[in-house]
Formats: structure tokens, sequence, C-alpha cells
């Protein structure tokens, strides 16, 4: 069988089916406003956009994998890079830089310069505890969950919250080996 | 152009926010779940209209309006327009979308149990009955997106959907006298 060439974020992201993205701002806006009248707790929302997101990711992936022909990725910082440069690219349009590794491989920063969750948001006072792009995050430990990886992903920088960029903290916790559910000889 | 995302990332949203409210916040009341399914697409459709229509010269009559959202408002949405418009002159208006993008992954049987319930067993749901359930429900949020952008532009009014004729959706909009 031929290899599948892997093809860029933005090879991807020209042959996917696209539609304008103040539908999809907007939309994400008016959740977010309407689980914050229903739900009243900040950390309630936090939570729930959290579970949005990897309900989202765990299904994500599936299409991620059958359009971009990334294969397996040989550690954890290519898994990291293939997410900010194809991930992200195919589906929001923009890519993110990853840096602040630690030693041993197993957590990294994903930055993000330009994100389309945020056009037209500014974040009330009260609502300073609100992790406006929680979505996010919960798609990312989602869909890592699917190609067994255990993450823990949080944010460290949110420019709704003055910060100068938009940080996610990508922490590898375990990596769960695949089990295959038959045996060689059926 | 505009910036643009993935359609599947507009998909997921929607279909998360769906099932976050008629299974997790509002499993038992389906009423209240329909109630902000609507309302978050209300809101949508008003900002939306309110960016769509800046620049245009105030509308004379509903049926000018109704035309705005046939026309560029549903093709900045879905890049295509409603395919048929019906009206009765008295206020009420007929959009269909004879393949309506937010429900070509719904299955056909959706609707045919919609439509024949005397087929199933009412005392147990069936697969085809949560499904037609589901449907409905992901429809309040086209259907607040259009009430939402009419009123936006000075029409209160009511809107529902018909979904006899998957992939084809008719919205029903009844202006307020």
């Amino acid at each position: 069988m031929a290899r599948l060439v892997p093809r860029s974020g933005d090879a991807v992201f020209a042959n996917v089916e696209r539609v304008n993205a103040e539908l999809f701002t907007l939309t994400y806006g008016a959740i977010v406003r309407q689980l914050i009248t229903d739900l009243e707790e900040v950390e309630e929302v936090n939570k729930q956009l959290d579970q949005m997101g990897y309900n989202i990711g765990i299904r994500l992936i599936d299409e991620f994998l059958a359009k971009s022909n990334v294969s397996r990725c040989v550690d954890f910082k290519e898994t990291a890079d293939v997410i900010a440069k194809v991930g992200f690219k195919m589906f929001l349009g923009v890519t993110a830089s990853v840096t602040n590794w630690d030693a041993d491989g197993t957590s990294c920063s994903l930055i993000l310069e330009e994100n389309p969750l945020v056009d037209f948001v500014e974040l009330p006072d009260m609502y300073q505890g609100l992790h406006y792009c929680n979505i996010l995050s919960g798609v990312i430990r989602g869909a890592l969950e699917m190609v067994s990886m255990k993450t823990e992903v949080t944010w460290v920088r949110d420019m709704l919250r003055g910060d100068d960029a938009y940080e996610l903290q990508v922490k590898l916790l375990k990596q769960v080996p695949e089990e295959y559910p038959y045996k060689d000889d059926e | 152009m505009g910036r643009e995302v993935a359609e599947s990332c507009v998909d997921g949203v929607i279909m998360e926010m769906v099932s976050a409210y008629c299974s997790r916040f509002y499993a038992n009341k389906p009423e209240l779940a329909a109630r902000r399914i609507d309302a978050i697409g209300f809101q949508v459709g008003q900002q939306l209209c309110e960016r769509y229509a800046m620049e245009r010269p105030r509308f004379n009559d509903h049926l000018e309006a109704i035309k705005f959202i046939c026309k560029d408002f549903w093709s900045e949405l879905f890049k295509k327009q409603i395919d048929n418009l019906k009206t009765n002159h008295r206020g009420t208006f007929v959009l269909q979308d004879n393949c309506f993008r937010w429900l070509t992954r719904f299955s056909n049987d959706a609707a045919s149990a919609n439509n024949d319930p005397s087929e199933s067993d009412p005392a147990s749901p069936t697969a085809e009955n949560k499904a037609a359930q589901a449907t409905s429900m992901y429809l309040y949020f086209p259907c607040g997106i259009i009430r939402g952008a009419l009123t936006n532009l000075g029409i209160p009014c009511a809107v529902s959907a018909d979904i006899s004729n998957l992939p084809a959706c008719s919205f029903v909009v009844r202006i307020k006298p």
C-alpha cells in the first residue's frame, strides 16, 4: 500500500468545507452567554465548556486523521507540532507556535496570536474567572485521549484577561498502550 | 471573503450545545431546553443581521426584508439562497431550503418517525423517535436565527420548521400583527 504523504495545514484547510468565521464566533459567544445566564457560577461554565470541547475533540480526531494523512507521531514533540501547525490550521484557519518545553519533553505551551473564538469579545470585570476559550483545551484533551494520550490542558495566558497572548499548557500525563480487542488468529 | 473556519467547528459547537441543553441541563424539561436553544439562535441571528444589513437602505415592506433573509443573509451563512419562497399575503411566509446544510448529516428516519407516529409504540421510545426528537431540538437553533434576524429588522415574528421532506427544510415565518 502506498504510504500517504502528510499534508500541510494550509493544504488541508484549503480542502475542507469552510464557513464564514463570524457565524462560528457569534454562535460560540451566544452559547457562552446563555451558559452564564443558566448556570450562574463561572466555574461551572468553565467546566461545561471543557466538557463540550472534550466531546467535540473525541469526534474531531477522526476527521483530522482522515483528512490530514498524518501518521503516527514518533514522540510528544511531534504531536505538539502537528496540533499547532496542522490541527489548528485545519479547523480554525490559524496556526500556533510551540514553546516552553520542559526537560523531559512531556510538557509544552501552544501560543496563539490569532484566535477566531474571541473576535468581538470583551470580558466584563465580574467574569474575570471565566476561561472564555475553555472549549479549545477540552477539544485538545479529547482528541489526544482518542490517540492514547492522557493530557492535562490548562490556560496560562489569556488576552481577554489582559495578557499579551493566548497560551495553553499541554502536559502529557501518560501514554496508554493500545489494546487490541482482537487476537492475531481471528 | 472574510475569515473562514472549518464547517466542522460550527457543526461541533451547535451539536454539543444542543446535547448539553437536552441531555445535561434540562434532560427532563424539553420545553425549557428548546427555549434556551432558540434564545441562543435568536442572539446569533440578531447580531449577524446587524452586520449584514448595516450598509443597506431601510426595507419598505415585510416582503423586502424576507427577500433579504432568503438571498443575502442565507448566502452569508450557507453559501446558497433559499430555494423557494411562498406567502399567503397575510403575514405568513414559507422559506424552503431544498437541501438544508445543517440537516444533511441527519438520517431520514428522523423525518419518517416524525410523520408516522402510528408505526411506533409511544410507550417505548425507539431509536427513530429519539432521532426525531433530537432533530427537532436542533432545529430550534436556525428558527431562532431567523426570528432574531427579522426582529433586528423590526419585524417581530414566530418561526417554526417543517422537515417532512428531508433534507429539505421549510421555515414557516408568521409575522406578528
